[in-house]
């Protein structure tokens, strides 16, 4: 394939090898029974408005999905064998073996028996999908890891989006304390022929790094967050992301992540509404709607158990769900600190040079002395070991 | 490539007469037109303005997308907001950073209208203006002007963007790229967003609505009238050109059934289907698929299918097909309903495939999985795109 450059002309290239695959291997489970209901059959729609929320009505998800099994005030917890994880799956809920080589090449193989000897990443399906194609990619599965990002499981799944090379083949991260309901490492991804609103917020570049990663901030959205795009590679972008996101774990601040377009465009969006859930805070009025504001809500894909609240959907009432998600001004401007912080500091060690800050001056990074001194009071990173943690400040 | 090449041609033919080549070629702007209802949404005809704005040939363009024009510093959620007006088939303007065919990044001004069958309201094309946008304040380049005369330095043909006091310098990647065109440029910098001015807008609308007037003249001359707005709804069976576009991208030999429909008619046919069974477009949509079946066709096995349809089911058979020319084939058919975003069927899929065919693609992708992943495709698209508040889709 362009073999020649310039001179090839071909059409659009046709649906991508990994997209087929994945179409296929889950269309081939609908028809095997595996799914708890036909999602296909599920009412939804685009609610009118400026960004176009997308809600679905499904009454059975909710009903069979596992329930939640660790406690939510801890970003980092340590694997428990003994709760649910994805080594318990059917063999049939796996639908191929994934991995990426250290040259960048990726390879595929169709499910068979778990090729033991080299920790292989696996792609299953999501048997309460809240759309077509919701699988779960999950990283060295028999590794065991928790929910917690690091370098290689990010690339990983970047390379995924890439290789979909289907725009609206999304894939997302919740961390533990943003609605992850499983502590076994794993991103989710699935089918939506639409925009999601988040990728229509109009953002506002705040910096580049010293790798070409272009680093914005989402402007009129409920949701305060960062977009991260570019890079000099494909791994460059990934890394930056990565430390933003290990920065954050090592905090104890909860987030989601939302790879789009690609792999081209991400969102880092921290969130606080299980601790606000914990403090009482929230209304009950929004507890009721029961919408757990993971990445896919976040993103602007609301999935509801109640007739009700399908019918009443509004953008009105998704942007004030959402504006409870978000980190106040305040908070997000800290929380921003510590991320260019610690990308500054990946950046160094890879011998990069930062450039320089173009924006507002609240936007830089707090002097060295500040900065430690927030991370002595937050949760020490390692996840084995002590489970002591101090509450988020 | 050649069939490609051969819709590419009928793309104009069907509507218009053949002097609109020369009607087109006569007008000074830039611009492209690109017609949806062909697999991959590729552009049929490139004005002679556009070739010398982005030093490709004509060769070089007719047949591909539009994306080839895209590169690294181009802005994703641009392109979004394109590809989401070509779903929707609405108008839309913006500030777009394209690269010429030697690599250098450009801004412009991308102004995208539609064009429709007057009589069925369907989109049959689309048109895309492209004014370069030309800074008055920061011409850091002495000797570099953008003139409206033309011809002459290849200097003059190249323009940039620098609208903003901020800049953000590129690495020294696109810096390579970009000095390689004049060695005497220091600093040469791209911004990061434009904008167009009132005049570039003026330009922009005033190309499109001569495009638009040449478009319809001859398209009076064969009788099938197109318009720049919608100017009927849609009837019974319509396929948008989103859905065109989305189901372009399938590989597989498939037609789309439409169950609620007096005959239940094919509403659409890939080009694969088309190329298994000889026929062309107009002889098969708005058919029912019995032609398919000849005197040898198994009686029984039709009666599957009509029950799974009956009952809502995926079914997969092995039945005795012909094609146009009479010959048979064994058809391995595997037929799906498709649920749109109510919930509720809106067509079946039968997707079809040649036994004896070349059993896996270079991928290894398994005959099955192919048959399968059709479907996916179909469901996504299907599903998806009468989610939102477009133009109506059955």
């Amino acid at each position: 394939m362009g073999v020649h450059g310039h001179e090839v002309r071909e059409p659009e290239p046709p649906v991508a090898f990994l997209d087929s695959l994945v179409l296929g291997e889950w269309e081939d489970r609908v028809q095997r029974g595996l799914f708890r209901y036909d999602v296909t059959a599920c009412e939804t729609r685009v609610i009118p408005g400026q960004y176009g929320f997308i809600a679905q009505l499904n009454e059975g998800r909710h009903l069979k999905k596992r329930p939640t099994e660790f406690r939510v005030d801890k970003v980092l917890q340590p694997f428990d064998g003994n709760k649910f994880n994805f080594t318990k799956v059917g063999q049939e809920e796996v639908l191929f073996q994934f991995e990426a080589s250290e040259d960048g090449e990726v390879q595929f193989h169709p499910s068979a028996p778990i090729d033991v000897e080299n920790s292989p990443s696996v792609v299953a399906i999501n048997v309460s999908p809240i759309e077509y194609g919701h699988v779960l990619l999950i990283p060295r599965v028999l590794e065991c890891l928790p929910q917690r990002i690091d370098r290689d499981s990010f690339l990983l799944a970047l390379y995924m989006a890439a290789e979909a090379g289907n725009p609206y083949f999304r894939l997302g991260y919740n961390s533990l304390g943003a609605f992850a309901t499983i502590n076994h490492l794993h991103f989710q991804a699935y089918y939506m022929a639409l925009p999601f609103p988040i990728e229509k917020a109009p953002t506002k570049k705040i910096i580049s790094t010293g790798s070409g990663v272009k680093i914005s901030e989402l402007l009129n959205y409920p949701v305060r967050g960062l977009v991260f795009e570019g890079g000099n590679s494909l791994e460059d972008l990934s890394n930056t992301v990565s430390d933003a996101c290990i920065c954050l774990q090592e905090n104890n601040i909860p987030y989601n992540v939302l790879i789009a377009d690609c792999g081209k465009r991400i969102f880092l969006l921290p969130q606080c509404y299980a601790e606000k859930q914990a403090l009482g805070e929230v209304s009950s009025e929004l507890l009721d709607t029961q919408v757990n504001p993971a990445v896919w809500e976040i993103s602007g894909h609301m999935v509801l158990k109640r007739k009700k609240d399908y019918e009443e959907a509004s953008e009105e009432n998704a942007w004030r769900l959402l504006a409870e998600v978000s980190l106040s001004e305040e908070r997000y401007q800290e929380v921003n600190a510590l991320i260019f912080e610690a990308i500054a500091r990946g950046d160094d060690a890879n011998g990069g040079v930062a450039e320089s800050v173009i924006g507002e001056a609240d936007a830089k990074p707090k002097s060295g002395g500040e900065v430690d001194a927030i991370n002595k009071n937050s949760c020490p990173a390692m996840v084995s070991g002590t489970p002591e943690c101090l509450v988020l400040q | 490539m050649d069939s490609q090449l051969g819709l590419i041609e009928q793309s104009f033919n069907n509507r218009y007469t053949l002097w609109v080549h020369e009607a087109l070629d006569e007008l000074p702007d830039s611009f492209t037109i690109t017609d949806p209802s062909i697999s991959g949404h590729p552009i049929v005809f490139a004005s002679r303005g556009f070739l010398k704005m982005s030093g490709f040939s004509r060769a070089e363009i007719i047949g591909r997308n539009g994306r080839m024009f895209q590169g690294p510093r181009t802005n994703r959620r641009t392109i979004m907001e394109i590809r989401e007006a070509i779903r929707e088939e609405r108008p839309i303007e913006v500030n777009l950073l394209n690269y010429k065919k030697d690599g250098t990044p450009f801004w412009m001004l991308f102004k995208m209208s539609l064009v429709f069958g007057k009589e069925d309201g369907r989109a049959t094309h689309f048109v895309a203006v492209q004014v370069p946008i030309v800074s008055r304040k920061h011409m850091r380049n002495s000797g570099m002007s953008y003139s409206e005369d033309g011809g002459g330095s290849r200097l003059r043909e190249i323009v940039f963007g620098s609208c903003r006091r901020e800049v953000c310098s590129d690495s020294l990647l696109d810096l390579d790229r970009v000095l390689a065109l004049d060695s005497d440029d220091t600093g040469l910098e791209i911004e990061d967003s434009c904008e167009a001015s009132d005049l570039e807008k003026r330009k922009a609308a005033t190309a499109i609505d001569n495009i638009l007037s040449v478009l319809t003249h001859y398209s009076q001359l064969t009788g099938r009238l197109v318009c720049g707005k919608r100017c009927s709804l849609p009837g019974m069976g319509f396929i948008s050109s989103s859905l065109y576009i989305s189901l372009g991208r399938i590989k597989q030999s498939f037609v789309l059934i439409d169950p609620h429909l007096p005959d239940m008619p094919m509403v659409y046919a890939s080009d694969a289907f088309l190329k298994l069974t000889g026929y062309d477009r107009n002889e098969v949509v708005g058919q029912n698929c019995r032609f398919l079946n000849g005197v040898d066709t198994d009686t029984t096995v039709l009666y599957q299918i009509k029950e799974s349809i009956r009952t809502e089911q995926a079914c997969t058979v092995r039945i005795l097909n012909y094609r146009k020319d009479k010959s048979s084939f064994w058809n391995l058919l595997h037929i799906s309903p498709i649920r749109n975003a109510s919930g509720k069927i809106a067509y079946f899929a039968a997707v079809h495939t040649e036994e004896g065919c070349r059993n896996q693609d270079r991928h290894g992708l398994s005959l099955e999985m192919r048959q399968l992943s059709a479907i996916g495709a179909i469901k996504v698209a299907v599903r998806s795109l009468s989610m939102g508040a477009g133009p109506s889709k059955s």
